[in-house]
């Protein structure tokens, strides 16, 4: 049975809040039921197929074509597969706890807000406060791996708990900031302030270029024996940092911050 | 039954249900991963005194260790699951913690969990980091040479402890080659120990004793010294017997173990002075799982 796949039949015109088409909601419901689905659409109530095209049958495989007015996709998704085929808007993944969810392109603003589990993959970039707390909320992804191929904005990883968010690419300002605990990789360059206010959790650097704040201090070169079962955790996962002469890397430790007694750290792979 | 001169008694090994657990310790090279575990596993012979069995089980290539370090693994056996907890935590602590390089992961993922790391952490005085990998909580505590890396739990699973069988021979040092070459054929079967030093016991005992005080004394049908003055189990030319106790994680690991180390002493057989293979038993009304020796060896 092929992915149960929504076309757009036109661009869109307003925000789209695609929340509901997600394998928990489509599963088990008929064809018919699928295409009078109430969407919120602008500030109206639409029918799924007045705005797609549908076709497949597979509800545990979802396929929608992308549209960076799309907002909410797979949120709260606990199971089953989510392909978003282009770009998607903000919420991309919110409070999901399961399943897998990808973006051929690029999400806006929250992507994995608050995620609680599963796995989200953007090939492109990420817009600001990736995994981090909605607002007003202390908490943010609490479990889960997120994984943006391209760029991240700023305030990744903002109030994150727990999980691992793995760039490949280059972040934005304050980088894992206010973070209570998790992983946060990064690839490329970041921006200034990465850690600001982090309370536990560990942000792993690869560029030379990045910018330690002054109020983490620095603890030597280090060669950590949970890195390599750290990145041993993502060989099952299709990323750069899952690779052999990464695990071998030494690092230098820098600990904070210090300005709120905080017990995190940046690693910055040498 | 004879199997190459050595006469196979009509008798069983009759053994318990106990709690028991793998670790892997790992460390820089082998040779430090085996401080750490032989450290832990030591005075772990019986429960009769020492709280808990253990013994290392086999060495582990970089490839089969959590973190792709050389290490080796250990099993953990006692008769309950708070007493097993409690030898664990202990031995971990002083024995695992403190050795240079070491880290310690879980060997069964399966069944309770007890605590390995979980309450070590505290050791770190708060500067102790979690780091939850694959599902799996660890705990980086900092130590002096730098971080002590350790699994928050490991699984207990039900086991079998008591397994035995004993060599008798004509003379002291063909016991103990019998018993060497058991104990070499006997290493190479996952999932049991010999907890005795070298594998080999040489003090075998019988439940009970003339002092009231005592729980187990020496086993005096099978002392060689006893002969003419005890209801002995000994003929004439039998000089020396030891014992090989296992205690496995299942009755099957065992009598695979059993049937092994029995082939690999008769592969010495009567011309090397091995005369006899017997096994302990409590008139097989103490212990559930009863080996016996003929059906093991047909």
């Amino acid at each position: 049975m092929t992915a149960l796949t929504f076309t757009l039949k036109l661009p869109l015109r307003q925000r789209l809040d695609v929340s509901p088409l997600v394998p928990d909601v489509l599963l088990g419901k008929s064809e018919k039921e699928i295409a009078l689905l109430p969407l919120q659409y602008g500030n109206r109530r639409i029918a799924t197929a007045e705005l797609f095209d549908i076709q497949g049958g597979d509800a545990e495989s979802v396929c929608i074509s992308g549209s960076p007015k799309l907002d909410f996709a797979g949120r709260a998704m606990t199971r089953g597969a989510l392909n978003i085929e282009g770009d998607t808007g903000a919420y991309l993944g919110m409070q999901m706890k399961g399943g897998r969810l990808c973006v051929s392109g690029s999400a806006g603003l929250y992507a994995a807000c608050e995620l609680k589990g599963g796995l989200v993959e953007i090939a492109g970039n990420a817009g600001d406060l990736l995994g981090a707390a909605l607002p007003g909320n202390k908490k943010g992804m609490s479990e889960g791996v997120v994984i943006v191929r391209g760029n991240a904005g700023d305030r990744v990883g903002d109030h994150m708990r727990r999980g691992s968010i793995l760039i490949e690419g280059r972040a934005g300002a304050y980088l894992g900031a206010r973070m209570t605990a998790g992983t946060i990789a990064v690839r490329g360059d970041i921006g200034p302030c990465a850690g600001y206010a982090m309370k536990r959790g560990t942000l792993l650097l690869y560029s030379s270029h990045s910018e330690i704040g002054a109020t983490f201090n620095d603890c030597g070169m280090h060669t950590l024996g949970f890195l390599p079962l750290l990145l041993k955790g993502y060989e099952g996962l299709d990323t750069c940092f899952s690779g052999a002469p990464a695990s071998l890397a030494r690092v230098r430790r820098f600990a904070g911050d210090l300005s709120v007694q905080g017990k995190g750290e940046i690693l910055l792979v040498a | 039954m004879i199997i190459n001169g050595v006469h196979i008694d009509e008798t069983f090994a009759e053994a318990f249900p106990m709690r028991a657990t793998r670790v892997i310790v790992t460390a820089q090279n082998l040779k430090w991963a085996h401080y750490a575990a032989h450290a832990m596993t030591g005075f772990a012979t019986s429960v009769i005194a020492c709280g808990c069995e253990a013994g290392i089980e086999r060495e582990l290539d970089p490839a089969e260790t959590p973190d792709g370090r050389p290490g080796v693994s250990a099993l953990l056996f006692a008769m309950g699951g708070k007493g097993l907890a409690k030898q664990l935590e202990t031995r971990a602590g002083q024995c695992v913690l403190t050795s240079p390089t070491s880290a310690l992961f879980a060997g069964l993922d399966e069944g309770e969990q007890i605590p390995l790391g979980k309450n070590l952490r505290y050791f770190g005085d708060g500067f102790q980091i979690s780091k939850r990998i694959g599902g799996k909580r660890y705990w980086r505590v900092p130590v002096m040479d730098g971080e002590f890396l350790c699994q928050e739990t490991t699984g207990m699973v039900k086991a079998v402890g008591g397994g035995n069988f004993l060599i008798l021979a004509e003379s002291q040092p063909q016991a103990l080659a019998a018993c060497e070459a058991a104990i070499e054929a006997m290493r190479r079967i996952p999932n049991v120990i010999m907890p005795f030093p070298g594998g080999v016991v040489r003090s075998g005992s019988k439940v009970g004793s003339k002092y009231k005080t005592l729980p187990a004394s020496t086993n005096d049908a099978f002392c060689p010294t006893l002969k003419g003055q005890t209801r002995t189990e000994l003929s004439p030319e039998i000089e020396s017997v030891m014992e090989i106790v296992i205690d496995g994680l299942s009755d099957a690991d065992i009598a695979k173990a059993m049937r092994a180390g029995v082939a690999a002493a008769c592969g010495l057989g009567a011309a090397n002075g091995i005369r006899r293979v017997s096994a302990g038993n409590y008139g097989g009304k103490l212990g559930p799982f009863l080996f016996h020796l003929r059906e093991i060896m047909a």
